[in-house]
């Protein structure tokens, strides 16, 4: 039968089936695992947007091409969405009207024992009566039927079940992934220490909402980074704890609760939970004009660039006329070698140290442009100024003289994640459910005993269903439990 | 004793499965030449006392094996699972626990020769290539779940290894029967049929243990990363494994394959999990990679 020839209704009827066969559905299986393959050996938007820029930026033309096929975004490309869809269409159409027939399966007895047993399992005689074999099969549960001068006894319907709620379970998982991505959100915001973050779109750096996140489900609560420490194994340099102790309450008139906040130990707000994500240094510092007027005054976070914490950042100073900007890097603990210039060779604050280049003119910031707290576009500026200053120490730049500015010290600065993921109860509830009826659908046994009468004795045999080893010798049990 | 102590008594009890693994290697591989050329007729008590001699230094090496791994933990004051030394080591310890648990039940000693020699090539590089100080861990790897979920991916990752090298004889014996009959030394192997539903069986026992593997990790991702699921490369991998094995237990309750194709099937598959564990972990990028592999 070739397409074309259907019509309308029994064109679809014929898809169907096509999607729903057994084959299909292993050879969408097959796909889902290949089509996952380039998008752990591309970098992908959403983990390494750097990496995709370095593609980009070596490459052009075939990063071009590349991003056409969705090599970069492969797990929410048409392609893979495709094939994940198909799947869980043949899931769902392998699944239901399996359900259906089990469930009557499931309340039926077995059909009666066939004319002659020879060609089953385990085929053997066995002294006894049929009443007696038929109480043994009773006291293990087997479900029966009686026919004339037969038995035919069936038992492990729960691997079928298993089998059948395990699929089931797999629908819920992926709807609750689903629910996440659409009604969920996930946003970051650096908080130094001693400032407070309140939950509300603009205070965070990046916010990534699903389509139908309602703002108004934002939960309310209020986080005050009151300490954070850091512990290096100093030998080796590797973290060994990152502890945040936070002040946490519902809304800034609440008296706030004093909290700790580690790698794997979140803050949880109902369905939304705050993760300790990064840490890294912000200077405190103060500039000033000629006539020593504070310009600016205040903790600048930097962004880390190695797990020495090596910093970089930029002070901008739109007060100033014309106006000033500082590009600048941070050293908790400063060092200084041919290859790399200045660096950190510790992520805690021992010998820190503040490189400042003084650029003035125009920062641009009014362009409409967004732009980059850590970056300053100095291509409509002079710089007038270059030096190192340690804690305490002021620098005076230009000549004549402009200005000045001091590093008072630096505070740590913390990375908080907020995750809103409604659908996680579901994606786990759906998890231990598949893994314990896979568990039924792998390990229980399904079998058929049948017992027939001749000549005073009894004949019995066997049938596993699904090939488990054990019947053989729960058969030889009966036999001479029956016979005694 | 100090950390540092424990830390060498482990280095030394590796270093003794190794040479224990090394000449439990050679007497099997002696019984196997032997046997090649064997004639029915041929007094064998010589190659099967050179198999016993064989599984006794086995048993050495396992014991030694297992002491090593413990010392390492007790060295580290915590589970031996923070590095890929550690999980060649432990995932070692498992693939013999496995082969001597399920020798108990089949006869297995056919296969000891190939698995002294993979165990020889796990600890091998595990201590040439991957081996790192024992070191606390960094905080993302401070949780319970690093003990539930890498115990869980690497127990399994010792079955499923177990499992693909019952897989390979059996495509071997295959080939070698439709050939013609079996030689002498061949038939000490059990029937294709056995070989066949022993590698399916050990699927089938630990496809759970890995699907709980993974449902670990997400919840542990959950905690430390905040999202349980982020196509990172490790885990992209794990699902592909998953998929793979999935499909493979499909296609034998399912669709009737038995067999070649079968046997194929779960060889690929396996060495979908043996790339998650190499290739990402030394040349990949993502989250699991911490600093010195």
């Amino acid at each position: 039968m070739s397409a074309p020839e259907l019509q309308g209704t029994s064109f679809f009827r014929y898809l169907w089936r096509q999607l729903t066969s057994m084959r299909n559905a292993l050879i969408l299986l097959l796909l889902l695992g290949l089509a996952s393959i380039p998008g752990s050996l591309f970098p992908q938007r959403t983990q390494s947007p750097l990496k995709v820029r370095e593609y980009f930026e070596n490459d052009p033309n075939t990063a071009k091409w590349m991003d056409r096929f969705y090599l970069f975004d492969v797990y929410g490309s048409p392609w893979f969405s495709a094939i994940y869809i198909l799947l869980f269409i043949s899931l769902i159409g392998c699944v239901v009207p399996r359900t259906w027939h089990y469930a009557k399966e499931a309340l039926s007895k077995p059909s009666a024992a066939p004319g002659t047993l020879t060609q089953f399992e385990f085929h053997q005689g066995s002294d006894g009566s049929l009443d007696q074999a038929e109480a043994w099969l009773k006291k293990n549960r087997f479900r029966i039927t009686r026919s004339e001068g037969a038995i035919a006894a069936e038992k492990g319907y729960l691997r079928e079940t298993g089998n059948l709620i395990f699929h089931l379970a797999l629908i819920v998982i992926l709807l609750g992934v689903g629910a996440s991505s659409v009604f969920g959100m996930r946003g970051e915001a650096i908080v130094t220490i001693g400032e407070r973050f309140i939950n509300v779109p603009t205070s965070y750096d990046n916010l990534a909402p699903g389509r139908f996140f309602d703002v108004a489900d934002m939960p309310a609560f209020v986080v005050t980074a009151a300490n954070f420490e850091a512990k290096y194994d100093p030998e080796t340099r590797q973290p060994l704890d990152y502890k945040l102790t936070a002040l946490v309450s519902e809304s800034t008139k609440d008296q706030p609760e004093r909290k700790i906040v580690r790698v794997n130990q979140p803050l949880t707000f109902g369905d939304s939970r705050v993760y300790l994500q990064a840490n890294g240094f912000s200077p405190l510092v103060t500039v000033r004009d000629q006539d020593g007027n504070i310009k600016f005054e205040g903790p600048v976070p930097f962004l880390p660039q190695d797990a020495n914490l090596t910093s970089i950042g930029a002070i901008k100073v739109p007060d100033m006329n014309p106006q000033i900007g500082f590009v600048a890097s941070f050293f908790p603990t400063a060092a200084r070698d041919e290859v790399r210039g200045g660096f950190s060779s510790y992520p805690d604050l021992l010998d820190p140290r503040l490189l400042v280049s003084v650029w003035q003119g125009d920062l641009k910031m009014d362009s409409g442009v967004p732009q980059s707290v850590y970056r300053i576009d100095t291509s409509e500026m002079e710089r007038i100024g270059l030096w190192g200053l340690s804690i305490g120490e002021s620098y005076t730049f230009g000549n004549p003289e402009v200005g000045t500015i001091t590093l008072n010290g630096a505070v740590p600065w913390v990375n908080l994640q907020v995750v809103k993921d409604p659908g996680k109860p579901w994606a786990l509830a759906g998890s231990i459910v598949a893994i314990t009826s896979l568990m039924a659908s792998l390990f229980i046994r399904q079998r058929r005993i049948f017992v027939r009468a001749s000549n005073g004795k009894l004949e019995v045999a066997g049938l596993a269903l699904n090939r488990l080893p054990g019947l053989e010798d729960e058969i030889k049990r009966m036999v001479s439990e029956v016979s005694r | 004793m100090t950390d540092r102590d424990w830390a060498y008594i482990s280095n030394d009890l590796i270093y003794v499965a190794l040479f224990a693994y090394a000449f439990a290697f050679l007497f099997y591989a002696f019984e196997t030449a032997f046997s090649v050329r064997a004639s029915a007729s041929m007094d064998r008590s010589r190659t099967v006392k050179s198999n016993r001699v064989g599984t006794v230094f086995f048993l050495i090496g396992s014991t030694a094996l297992a002491l090593g791994v413990i010392a390492r933990g007790v060295s580290a004051g915590r589970a031996p699972l923070g590095n890929m030394y550690e999980f060649s080591i432990s995932g070692a310890l498992t693939f013999a626990l496995a082969y001597l648990l399920i020798g108990r039940k089949y006869d297995l000693r056919w296969l000891g020769l190939p698995i002294a020699l993979l165990l020889l090539i796990i600890l091998g590089t595990a201590v040439t290539l991957l081996y790192r100080p024992s070191a606390p861990l960094v905080p993302a790897l401070q949780s319970i779940w690093l003990v539930i979920h890498v115990a869980a991916a690497v127990t399994s990752g010792g079955i499923f290894l177990l499992s693909n090298a019952v897989a390979s004889t059996y495509l071997w014996l295959d080939r070698v029967e439709r050939k013609g009959e079996r030689s002498e030394f061949a038939k000490r192997f059990p029937s294709l049929e056995v070989l066949d539903q022993l590698s399916y069986r050990m699927v089938a026992f630990v496809f759970p243990l890995w699907t709980f593997a993974i449902i670990a990790g997400a919840i542990w991702a959950e905690a430390a990363w905040g999202r349980y699921w982020g196509w990172d490369p490790k885990e992209t991998w794990s699902f592909i494994t998953w998929i793979l094995y999935a499909a493979y237990l499909h296609a034998r309750v399912t669709a009737g394959w038995k067999g070649r194709k079968a046997a194929w099937l779960s060889l690929i598959a396996g060495s979908s999990y043996l790339f998650n564990y190499v290739y990402i972990n030394v040349w990949g990028s993502g989250r699991h990679t911490y600093s010195g592999l």
